[in-house]
């Protein structure tokens, strides 16, 4: 991987004639332990292996609640609560999932923003941040399935909502969405193939993770100031350097989350699912998990059905253009005060899209909706290119990395030591 | 970080404790994680609440007998006539393979109260219902392989290893019986 010498040598016998035919202490010293990593790296690189302890806890809370769950449409709200009730730790494994699921959306929105201040697409990056998209595309899949499981009706309904959608593609809507359902509308035959597509995509998410830590150990680790490494001495061996400040930010993560999970377990839900599933009774207001808040303010946003569709789905396009819509040759954002100024615009459009989808689509909500959908699309395909050519030298930018760590600009303060603790 | 030589003989040792101390409380730590995962996998409540059930048995007329579920498992429990308590009393402990007294096997002599599967490999055994095979012993016959159970359901011939096993069971009143 990448084109650094493997310096692994294992020091017993069993050791030495594994590793000659399943080179696997090798692989974990190489890219976890000895990996070459920018010392600069602040707290804002610590989401990959918060995001990666999700995972875990989601694929095995969710096993193990599909041990007690029944996808029926008469049984599945029931056993939902039977796994809270009666079953040992049902509440717990179930609120772990739940919240789960959120948490782990807020550590994946926090790398994506990291990765765009940063300049973490631009080459040579690209493939590593499609493949994160991939991931994103699959996070959201695998979150609407498992929502769907409760059979509240918030869960019923959204999976009409969001399965209709398949019906604005022109000529063969129709014909894929009856597909999809299995059924002439969300029912039994939707629950069950449900159940099990949600137990899949975490497979499929997982070899695309293996796939993204391989492109990102390619190249190698960004860091806050955008600069390449150019020397060893502007890294440190992951391990114990990084390995440490994950394991800290991973539990300050978890702390907040176990709050949720112990003390606040519904608060990130809808109280809708509640009520059983009603075919025949749609609640006043259709709402999505928070975290798919802003595109649906976006669907809603455009006033026709195949057009709200395109704008939904084209606004993660859009991000997942970076590399091409912006190639300014800073990297990151911290030298570049204009770019960062239309950034905080988008975050905060982000941010305001999330609270508008939560709100019914009717007054100055929509056309907040759309004013502020119009900036999403202006921001990456005008002024991101635009950006993208002015702004293209900073003098303040330091040399190196080693000169950014030591001191701005090259100079050294009086009384800083030379070189790092290095093992 | 270079150790100075004092660092090495104190630091060590404090450094060891804090170690020791570390791996200590998170050994606790994980095994308090990965209880409930395990956990999960018992009976949960309501397995446990059908682990016991209340019989009434004042219907059941002396010479019949019922089969009751508990625990997803057959129960049998037969109102024995005098003639089947005497002919249980009668055999010569010594010869069977798995010795037990009748008196050992019941609370109440006219009821026999035993689990309906054969301790070879598990079939249920036919003899509840009058015109039923019940073997040469006038019990219990299990048509998988042969075994032959006697009036107090104990194993005379084939190839089971034990007698029908007796569940924990108490009379409530003289006609209401808990199993489990």
């Amino acid at each position: 991987m990448g084109h650094h010498e493997s310096n692994y040598e294992p020091k017993w016998g069993i050791a030495k004639w594994f590793d000659e035919r399943l080179p696997v202490a090798r692989m974990v010293s190489d890219q976890f332990i000895v990996f070459p990593t920018p010392r600069n790296l602040n707290y804002w690189w610590t989401m990959g292996m918060v995001l990666f302890f999700f995972l875990v806890i989601q694929l095995i809370t969710g096993i193990i609640l599909t041990m007690h769950y029944i996808p029926h449409e008469a049984m599945a709200f029931n056993s939902v609560e039977h796994i809270m009730r009666d079953v040992n730790w049902g509440w717990l494994l179930r609120n772990m999932h739940s919240n789960g699921a959120s948490f782990f959306f807020i550590a994946v929105y926090i790398h994506i923003l990291r990765g765009i201040y940063y300049g973490s697409y631009k080459a040579p990056r690209e493939v590593l941040w499609i493949v994160g998209i991939i991931i994103y595309i699959l996070m959201m899949a695998a979150a609407f399935m498992g929502y769907v499981l409760p059979w509240g009706q918030m869960s019923f309904w959204e999976a009409t909502v969001i399965t209709n959608l398949f019906s604005a593609i022109p000529l063969v809507g129709d014909f894929i969405t009856h597909w999809f359902w299995g059924a002439y509308a969300v029912s039994q035959p939707t629950l069950n193939r449900f159940l099990s597509l949600h137990y899949l995509v975490p497979m499929i998410l997982v070899a695309f993770v293996f796939i993204h830590i391989w492109a990102l150990h390619v190249v190698g680790s960004n860091n806050p100031e955008g600069l390449a490494v150019k020397s060893s001495d502007d890294t440190l061996p992951f391990h114990p350097y990084f390995t440490m400040k994950d394991m800290f930010m991973a539990i300050v993560f978890l702390t907040i989350y176990a709050f949720f999970v112990f003390y606040m377990g519904n608060y990130m839900g809808h109280p809708d699912n509640f009520i059983r599933a009603n075919p025949l009774v749609t609640p006043a207001h259709i709402v999505p998990e928070w975290y798919f808040l802003p595109f649906y303010a976006v669907l809603r946003a455009i006033p026709d059905k195949l057009g709200g569709v395109v704008a939904m789905f084209g606004s993660i396009l859009v991000v997942a253009a970076l590399p091409w819509l912006d190639r300014n040759p800073i990297r990151s954002l911290r030298y570049r005060p204009w770019a960062r100024f239309f950034f905080a615009g988008f975050v905060a459009t982000a941010v305001l899209l999330g609270f508008l989808g939560s709100k019914p689509a009717e007054g100055w909500y929509v056309h907040a909706s759309r004013v502020l959908t119009a900036y999403w699309f202006i921001y990456f395909l005008v002024i991101v290119p635009i950006m993208s050519k002015i702004e293209t030298k900073n003098r303040r930018m330091p040399g190196s990395i080693t000169d950014s760590v030591l001191g701005r600009h090259g100079v050294i303060p009086e009384g800083a030591t030379s070189a790092p603790a290095k093992q | 970080m270079t150790a100075t030589i004092d660092d090495h003989q104190e630091g060590s040792t404090r450094r060891n404790f804090l170690y020791i101390g570390t791996g200590a409380f998170a050994a606790v730590g994980v095994g308090c994680v990965i209880w409930p995962f395990v956990d999960q996998m018992n009976p949960d409540a309501s397995q446990k609440a059908l682990a016991s059930i209340e019989v009434d048995i004042a219907p059941v007329q002396v010479g019949q007998a019922i089969t009751v579920l508990w625990r997803g498992k057959p129960v049998f429990i037969r109102h024995r006539t005098q003639a089947e308590i005497d002919e249980a009393n009668k055999v010569d402990i010594t010869s069977l393979r798995d010795p037990q007294k009748d008196t050992e096997r019941v609370k109440k002599a006219e009821w026999l109260i035993m689990v309906g599967i054969c301790t070879h490999l598990g079939c249920v055994p036919s003899g509840q219902k009058t015109g039923d095979e019940k073997g040469e012993y006038n019990g219990w016959f299990c048509p998988c392989h042969g075994s032959q159970y006697d009036t107090s359901g104990r194993i005379r011939k084939g190839p089971a290893p034990r007698n029908l096993d007796v569940p924990e069971y108490k009379f409530l009143t003289d006609t209401l019986v808990k199993i489990g």
